[in-house]
């Protein structure tokens, strides 16, 4: 994360080498695939919109639905259902307009699925292909973070992060944004955020992925009774989607936040630039 | 002065990923159509295949299920009643005097009338049926064991697919429904042709007289209403040459994911 500092024109800003090059192609190899799986992932969900608990579908009773209705005035309109609770989500969930205008009764509108038109099987060659990409890809990343000491050095959180980690609430929530020197590694939320996405986000997503294969039940038969049935693995990895999708927005309202053009710079370039605090440690 | 320019660099860079990501989305879209980009995407499927069977014994066995996992109702999905005069012919006589033809690749080739069907060694199983849309239904099959129809019918040794024929027309053309698995898995104790579901006799919307249970593959490799098996080396030059009704539309020919 740091190397030979190098003095810009401007006074007090120096350049660090932030990002090597194995974690800036990894990183954007993985934004790509992430990108990719989300939405060819709602295209898949859109066959059958309704999430279930154990392993069967009891249409009865979902955990989740996306459905649509007929209004008393003929129109369609959008239902989902969430444990029980009916909220009308018209254009949204259930019932949206595709990108020629025509009302289109689908789980997830075709602009969040890829491909647009509702294509199971194209959905599944894009999820499927990328999911071995976004495996190998984490791979080669956990692999290189351990040999390269930047797992342990920078990413996992220890014991003198985490009393920090009051004061560092704190900070995030008064927008105090770590400057100086201190920017110039993670703070110990951001440290506990990319070690829970990497080490059990990440797997809680390929594992339930794995636990939906009929082949892989035969072979490893407990790994979808862990996550109670294969409809229950589906859930969750339709609930880890989400998890990702949260920590995206964090990520990139943070990134945003703290000096755009300086993270993206660094993600890219790998070098990232500090403004020196007069006088501060 | 700079709350200004941030705002507007916000704006900026908001804009630029919805237009980001809108370009890509209809990159996507636009390569979904190409002939060369759903092929390197279906390379995926090569992959699962192999890896599937190298950390797969031969007889990895599908989870069996107790009565009382049973779902309420087993849904039917795809053709509920096939358009097809012959069939209905035989359905209405509860298919007394309809027969199975297995030939293709094989010593001896036979028919088989129900009744015979179910005087052969049969297997009773609970299992989980998953269709590729993502529900999953519970039901109690039996059914004739596939390996004891075929080796009376000897194979030869060039057989590698065993092809299913089926009754129901699929669309205008007039095409039917088939499929194919490899000899791996029509010898594999839990692969039944049933008659049976839940202790009564096939219903039409599921299948009857006879249809697949390939356990540990999706529910589109179960073939319904099958009228003829034959053995083959290679299924290149039936219909488009994918293997079956729904791999010619672009789903994998190896559903086991």
């Amino acid at each position: 994360m740091s190397a030979s500092p190098k003095i810009l024109s401007q006074p007090l800003v120096r350049l660090t080498y932030r990002h090597s090059l194995p974690v800036r192609l990894t990183h954007w190899i993985n934004a790509l695939c992430l990108f990719i799986l989300l939405m060819s992932g709602f295209q898949i969900f859109n066959a059958h919109a309704a999430l279930y608990w154990g392993d069967r579908s009891d249409r009865d009773r979902p955990l989740l639905a996306m459905q649509s209705k007929l209004a008393e005035d003929g129109a369609l309109i959008g239902v989902t259902t969430i444990l029980g609770y009916q909220f009308t989500t018209t254009g949204v969930f259930g019932v949206s307009t595709d990108s020629e205008g025509r009302t289109m009764r689908r789980g997830f509108p075709s602009w969040a699925t890829i491909p647009g038109p509702q294509w199971l099987a194209m959905g599944r060659r894009w999820h499927l292909f990328f999911a071995w990409l976004l495996v190998i890809n984490g791979l080669v990343y956990v692999l290189y973070a351990l040999v390269s000491r930047h797992l342990t050095k920078d990413i996992i959180p220890w014991w003198r992060d985490l009393r920090g980690i009051g004061r560092s609430i704190i900070d995030h929530l008064l927008f105090r944004h770590p400057r100086g020197e201190q920017a110039s590694h993670y703070n110990v939320l951001q440290k506990l955020a990319y070690t829970m996405v990497i080490f059990v986000l990440g797997p809680l997503a390929v594992l339930t992925g794995m636990a939906m294969s009929p082949w892989l039940n035969a072979v490893i038969p407990d790994l979808t009774v862990v996550f109670g049935g294969r409809q229950a693995a589906r859930t969750i990895h339709f609930i880890s989607a989400f998890a990702f999708v949260a920590f995206i927005f964090i990520h990139l309202f943070m990134v945003a936040v703290t000096g755009l053009w300086n993270n993206l710079r660094s993600m890219i370039t790998g070098w990232y630039g500090i403004r020196d605090v007069g006088g501060a440690p | 002065m700079m709350r200004k320019a941030e705002l507007a660099r916000r704006r900026f860079l908001s804009r630029t990923l919805a237009a980001g990501a809108t370009l890509l989305l209809a990159g996507c879209d636009k390569l979904s159509r190409t002939e060369w980009f759903p092929q390197l995407l279906g390379s995926a499927e090569k992959l699962n295949q192999t890896v599937h069977h190298l950390i797969a014994p031969r007889t990895a066995m599908a989870k069996e299920f107790g009565e009382a996992d049973l779902s309420p109702v087993f849904p039917t999905n795809g053709t509920s009643d096939p358009e097809n005069s012959d069939y209905r012919a035989w359905a209405a006589n509860n298919f007394a005097d309809w027969k199975l033809a297995i030939g293709g690749l094989v010593e001896q080739p036979g028919s088989f009338s129900l009744a015979e069907l179910q005087g052969l060694p049969a297997r009773t199983q609970i299992t989980r049926h998953d269709c590729v849309e993502g529900w999953s239904a519970i039901a109690k099959w039996k059914g004739v064991k596939l390996g004891e129809l075929l080796q009376r019918v000897r194979p030869l040794p060039q057989a590698r697919y065993v092809m299913f024929f089926c009754a129901d027309p699929m669309d205008e053309s007039g095409q039917k429904y088939y499929e194919s698995i490899d000899m791996e898995d029509a010898f594999h104790p839990q692969t039944i042709l049933a008659y049976e579901l839940n202790d009564q006799p096939l219903p039409v919307k599921n299948g009857a007289p006879v249809r697949l249970r390939v356990e540990r593959q999706l529910g589109y490799k179960h073939a319904k209403y099958i009228m003829r098996i034959e053995l083959a080396e290679s299924f290149e030059n039936i219909a488009e040459g994918k293997g079956g009704y729904w791999e010619d539309q672009g789903y994998e020919w190896y559903a086991g994911i």
